[in-house]
């Protein structure tokens, strides 16, 4: 009883301040509109010509996601490989010198950056930039993602087991030598797994990406709704979730492949 | 390799700061081509001496010399290039789980290969016949193809030693090579790597467990004990009462038994974080 009301005392300012007031939602004004805008989506388009945008649309979707992913393949992989503490020569003597360990701070503290800005703001930032359109899209995803990527790679490398990797050093081996010989073959799964899975996250926010003029399904699906054209809505709606959906089941195949 | 201990103590660097060093100050020469065999009960520093000798560990007082240099006077490049030099092979074979056995065993070979090479190796090997007759001297050479976690703990053994067989070295470092080995398989194992030094003219320092292999294989013998060394004679001048009192209170080792295989710090299998999977 006294958790319930000290719960209602804490939650109660906060529902304030959201505007939390779920029964507008059953007014008759506001079911009206409701039912109106869920009316208009039936019967979904179908026409060819719509149909036709809309593969070429979701095409145009998988293509920023993968571009974008690429992009931010180029980005992570230098990155993580120079922030990794376990390819430090310096290292292997007990504590890491001061250049090299700055260094890998700088490139740590990068990541972070790329990393912290969301892929949205970056699209906001590009379609200033470049003009609406993929490449505002594309450009963004690199951004974060390779942040988010350098990031995760270089965890996946420093958590797991150091032996092969500290002894290829020892014995005078280059750092990327060590990389390609020990650390790699020990991590290869779990990383190329990782890689698939954030191309998934990467095509789900291609279309959110869209919203905000950078090209792909989303476009369609925000000028269709600023439209009022409900029919359209849904079939893109549908689409997105299949396309969605046959991400997940992809990612999920290859990443089963990888073990 | 000539190899030249002044004083030299060295700590591990895990080590808590009030305990007693590893290794006590240690005068030690081993002149290039010799072979030398380290004995002593466990915890009394032998793999801290291979790590000092092969510059992985930087002594905590004293001086180390190679072939008349200090190493840890010399610029980061040239130490690491010295390290190309020698090779150090660790108790547990550094293999990782995915690699091939013959990717494994070429690896031996990066410090002499340029990065281009070596990754065209890693697609096609480089010196397939090399890797091949190095197995073949430890018995291994069906397994060229395999997977480095489908062998048995013994055969991962035999391939980190045929690595040290491709090394270009002119010291080797081997710590407890026969540690996950059946005796016929020892004898044959320690034959063929005091062979090949000799063969090569490499400096050949391993730490035995087994005392009647180090006696039987190695003209020289050091016994360390406490981090001291407290013999370094002939192997013909080793005798029972010496063997005695360097394994005292450690006699089941002397006798042969297996030894409790303590995991060494910083060599222990971390146990692998789970990384993060966030997708917004």
């Amino acid at each position: 009883m006294f958790w319930t009301g000290a719960a209602l005392v804490v939650l109660w300012p906060l529902l304030v301040a959201t505007e939390f007031r779920p029964w507008v939602l059953l007014e008759t004004r506001n079911l009206d509109v409701t039912r109106r805008f869920i009316a208009s989506f039936f019967p979904p388009a179908h026409s060819p010509e719509f149909l036709a945008l809309v593969a070429r649309e979701s095409w145009r979707t998988v293509a920023i996601a993968t571009a974008g992913m690429t992009l931010a393949l180029v980005l992570a992989i230098p990155l993580t490989l120079a922030s990794t503490r376990v390819l430090s020569v310096s290292a292997l003597a007990g504590r890491m010198a001061a250049v090299p360990f700055a260094i890998r701070q700088l490139v740590r503290w990068l990541l972070v950056l790329l990393r912290s800005v969301p892929e949205l703001v970056w699209a906001l930032v590009f379609v200033r930039v470049v003009g609406l359109g993929p490449t505002a899209g594309v450009l963004a995803i690199a951004l974060t993602y390779g942040g988010m990527l350098g990031k995760v790679y270089g965890e996946i490398l420093e958590s797991g087991e150091h032996h092969a990797t500290v002894s290829l050093l020892r014995n005078g081996s280059s750092r990327l030598q060590a990389f390609l010989f020990g650390l790699l073959p020990q991590n290869a799964a779990e990383l190329a797994s990782y890689t698939v899975y954030r191309w998934e996250c990467a095509i789900r926010s291609s279309v959110v990406l869209g919203f905000v003029g950078a090209g792909g399904l989303g476009q369609q699906l925000d000028s269709a709704m600023k439209m009022f054209n409900g029919g359209e809505v849904l079939t893109m709606l549908a689409v997105f979730v299949a396309l969605v959906a046959l991400a997940d089941h992809v990612s999920a195949a290859l990443r089963k492949a990888l073990g | 390799m000539n190899l030249e201990l002044q004083a030299l103590a060295a700590r591990h660097p895990a080590a808590r700061a009030g305990s007693a060093a590893a290794l006590q100050p240690l005068d030690l020469r081993v002149s290039a081509g010799e072979h030398v065999a380290v004995i002593g009960p466990s915890g009394a520093g032998k793999t801290t001496l291979l790590q000092v000798l092969a510059c992985a560990l930087p002594p905590a007082s004293g001086t180390l010399r190679i072939d008349g240099q200090v190493p840890w006077r010399l610029p980061r490049r040239a130490l690491h290039a010295l390290r190309g030099h020698l090779v150090l092979a660790p108790q547990v074979p550094p293999l990782p789980p995915r690699q091939r056995v013959v990717t494994a065993v070429l690896a031996g070979r990066l410090p002499a290969m340029s990065l281009a090479r070596s990754l065209r190796s890693l697609f096609y090997p480089a010196d397939i016949p090399a890797a091949h007759e190095a197995l073949e001297r430890f018995d291994l050479a069906d397994k060229l193809f395999d997977r480095v976690d489908r062998l048995s703990g013994g055969e991962r053994q035999r391939v980190g030693l045929a690595r040290v067989l491709l090394a270009p070295a002119s010291l080797w470092l081997v710590d407890e090579p026969l540690s996950a080995l059946d005796p016929t398989r020892a004898r044959q194992a320690i034959g063929t790597l005091v062979e090949q030094a000799h063969a090569r003219g490499a400096t050949l320092v391993a730490t035995l467990h087994q005392v009647e292999t180090a006696l039987a294989h190695f003209p020289r013998v050091l016994g360390l004990r406490d981090g001291r060394l407290a013999f370094d004679l002939p192997a013909a001048q080793v005798t029972r009462e010496r063997l005695a009192r360097l394994y005292a209170q450690h006699e089941h080792e002397l006798r042969g038994e297996l030894p409790q295989e303590l995991p060494l710090p910083g060599e222990a299998p971390a146990q692998p974080a789970p990384a993060v999977m966030h997708c917004r």
